[in-house]
């Protein structure tokens, strides 16, 4: 049985690691240089590339032809991948503001009912978030399950239009990754020796200088981590800009899905898609500096 | 903490316990699970449109049970999910085997980085990124296409319970085998593989669960006869909100929260 496997440790090492290697270089890493390479060319009108170089995939993001075929600049698609930042950053401090005190919460309780609650908190996480995001069309909609009893009980007189706004994609973001920002703070929170908040209030810290100053410097890297969690799947957005923005309010991964389903640009949506994965390279360099600073930090004590 | 109905003396809370906490963690859940209750809730509507009650019934899930296009969206996402599962699984335990059991060795930290790249990489890029391979490459499988894209993204869910089952695995029974004559092979297959076994099941349900979800890579990579059941979902909902939609949905809500019910026993299991 053990004829076929290679008989030294570097040999077993690569054999166990090559399936992976191939599918995810082959089926992710390979198809990520080509689109970049795609970004690069030519579009052609009926889908797919002419194989000429060309930047205009990139010049398309700040400018366009007028009827005289001069350049001129046009904000509109700056505009969307601004609003796309704005509304995941909002989302983003929405999740912060919304799961700290929760993942706080849980911390404090006994550790069987933690779990359950972890258990709670994913639940959700882990079904499907297209019908999850369609449920807020049912509640936040017109005649929906929030202006239904307002109406009948008098308190408003028209629909509120709360659907196809931003506020209903940042509240459709907040509510997809909520787990995302909780679970990473409940991970740092539960390391927390609680014998220094004692210690801080027996110094004379008040209730909120023992969080302001003792707990959220220590858990720290959760809140960085949820962060980043949170935002970089909320700047890749489709779903929720899709339903609840009504396709008109896009963000910038509705607007990359549209250059392949609709508009027929392909170099146009990946560039588009390049400009998003070095949006999150760099907050992933970002991350990984902090993180390995503060490893040093906490090695050199 | 619960009691604030102590009324005249106010209780003093302990260090690092704050008012309101309990409350605002009552709010959060019921945010989390409104939109799925309401979801379930409309589901046994009786009207045509979702958003006008029409009485108790179970019309929709007959219809949606009766429906031929919702039955192949499901054998579709039944097969990309077994397929996807079975392989990112496999190619999961032997990275994992490696990554926790062999040592330091050069490449360990690009090899993790690498396994676990499609979690980092927003979804849009990935599915941009592989649909523009296959069309530069000349790939056109049909389903086979969607298997693929799913096998890749599937193999870092897999590959986290394995490996954190491995590392919290003692050594000593897999020494104790080989002291006692068994081979590398047998130590493998009856020592390492037994203990290993609820860390890959573990895995196996989670991909499982990823991958019947999946909608943004499938709907992009996916032609026209390997529509998943979400992307059909999807369909059904650009076409006018119909209790149908809540119906399928339900199940399907009701078959992750299962899975991943069961898969919560089995780790909570493996650390006892």
């Amino acid at each position: 049985m053990n004829l076929w496997l290679p008989k030294s440790a570097a040999g077993k090492r690569w054999l166990g690691l090559a399936p992976s290697y191939f599918i995810i270089g082959i089926f992710m890493l390979v198809p990520m240089v080509i689109m970049g390479v795609f970004s690069f060319l030519e579009p052609n009108p009926y889908g797919g590339v002419k194989p000429v170089g060309s930047l205009a995939a990139y010049v398309k993001l700040f400018f366009e032809y007028d009827l005289e075929d001069n350049l001129v600049f046009n904000p509109g698609y700056i505009n969307i991948i601004f609003r796309s930042f704005q509304l995941s950053f909002g989302a983003t401090l929405l999740c912060l503001v919304f799961g700290f005190p929760v993942a706080y919460y849980i911390t404090l309780q006994p550790e069987n009912r933690r779990n359950f609650y972890i258990y709670l908190i994913t639940i959700p996480f882990w079904t499907n978030l297209l019908i999850r995001t369609f449920a807020w069309i049912i509640i936040l909609g017109r005649g929906g399950v929030i202006e239904t009893p307002l109406l009948a009980a008098g308190i408003i007189e028209d629909s509120l239009r709360m659907m196809y706004t931003d506020g209903a994609i940042a509240i459709g973001l907040t509510y997809s990754y909520l787990p995302l920002m909780v679970l990473p703070i409940y991970a740092s929170l539960e390391k927390l020796d609680f014998r220094l908040l004692e210690a801080a209030s027996d110094l004379y810290a008040s209730r909120l200088e023992v969080m302001t100053k003792v707990v959220i410097p220590l858990c720290k890297p959760g809140i960085i981590a949820g962060c980043i969690l949170v935002f970089i799947p909320c700047l890749g957005a489709f779903i929720a800009p899709n339903l609840l923005g009504g396709g008109k309010n896009l963000m910038l991964g509705s607007l990359v899905q549209f250059q392949f389903a609709s508009a027929r640009n392909w170099p146009f949506g990946a560039a588009l898609s390049m400009l998003l994965l070095s949006a999150v390279v760099i907050m992933l360099i970002f991350y990984a500096r902090a993180a390995s600073k503060r490893a040093s930090m906490e090695g050199s004590d | 903490m619960q009691n604030p109905s102590s009324h005249k003396r106010k209780k003093v809370l302990p260090v690092g316990h704050y008012r309101g906490l309990g409350a605002w963690t009552v709010f959060f859940f019921i945010f989390l699970y409104l939109p799925i209750v309401v979801l379930i809730f409309y589901s046994f509507n009786a009207n045509r449109m979702v958003m006008n009650w029409g009485g108790f019934g179970f019309d929709w899930y007959l219809k949606a049970f009766n429906n031929d296009d919702i039955q192949n969206a499901v054998w579709n996402s039944l097969i990309v999910a077994t397929v996807a599962t079975a392989f990112a699984t496999s190619i999961a335990t032997v990275g994992a085997l490696v990554l926790a059991r062999g040592g330091n060795f050069r490449g360990k930290t690009i090899s993790l980085g690498l396994i676990t790249l499609p979690l980092m990489v927003p979804e849009i890029v990935t599915a941009v990124a592989v649909l523009i391979f296959f069309s530069a490459v000349g790939i056109n499988w049909g389903l086979g296409n969607v298997i693929i894209a799913h096998i890749t993204f599937c193999i870092p869910f897999a590959f986290m319970p394995i490996r954190a089952r491995l590392e919290g695995m003692d050594t000593s029974l897999e020494q104790a085998a080989r002291d006692l004559y068994a081979s590398e092979w047998e130590t493998f297959r009856f020592v390492t593989v037994p203990l290993l076994m609820p860390g890959i099941v573990a895995g196996a349900m989670l991909s499982f669960v990823i991958s019947m979800d999946d909608f943004i890579i499938t709907l992009m990579v996916g032609g026209a006869g390997s529509t998943t059941l979400p992307v059909y979902i999807y369909s059904m909902i650009r076409r006018g909100l119909t209790p149908e939609i809540n119906a399928v949905s339900t199940v399907l809500l009701f078959v992750s929260i299962a899975i991943v019910t069961a898969y919560w026993v089995v780790s909570k299991k493996g650390t006892d």
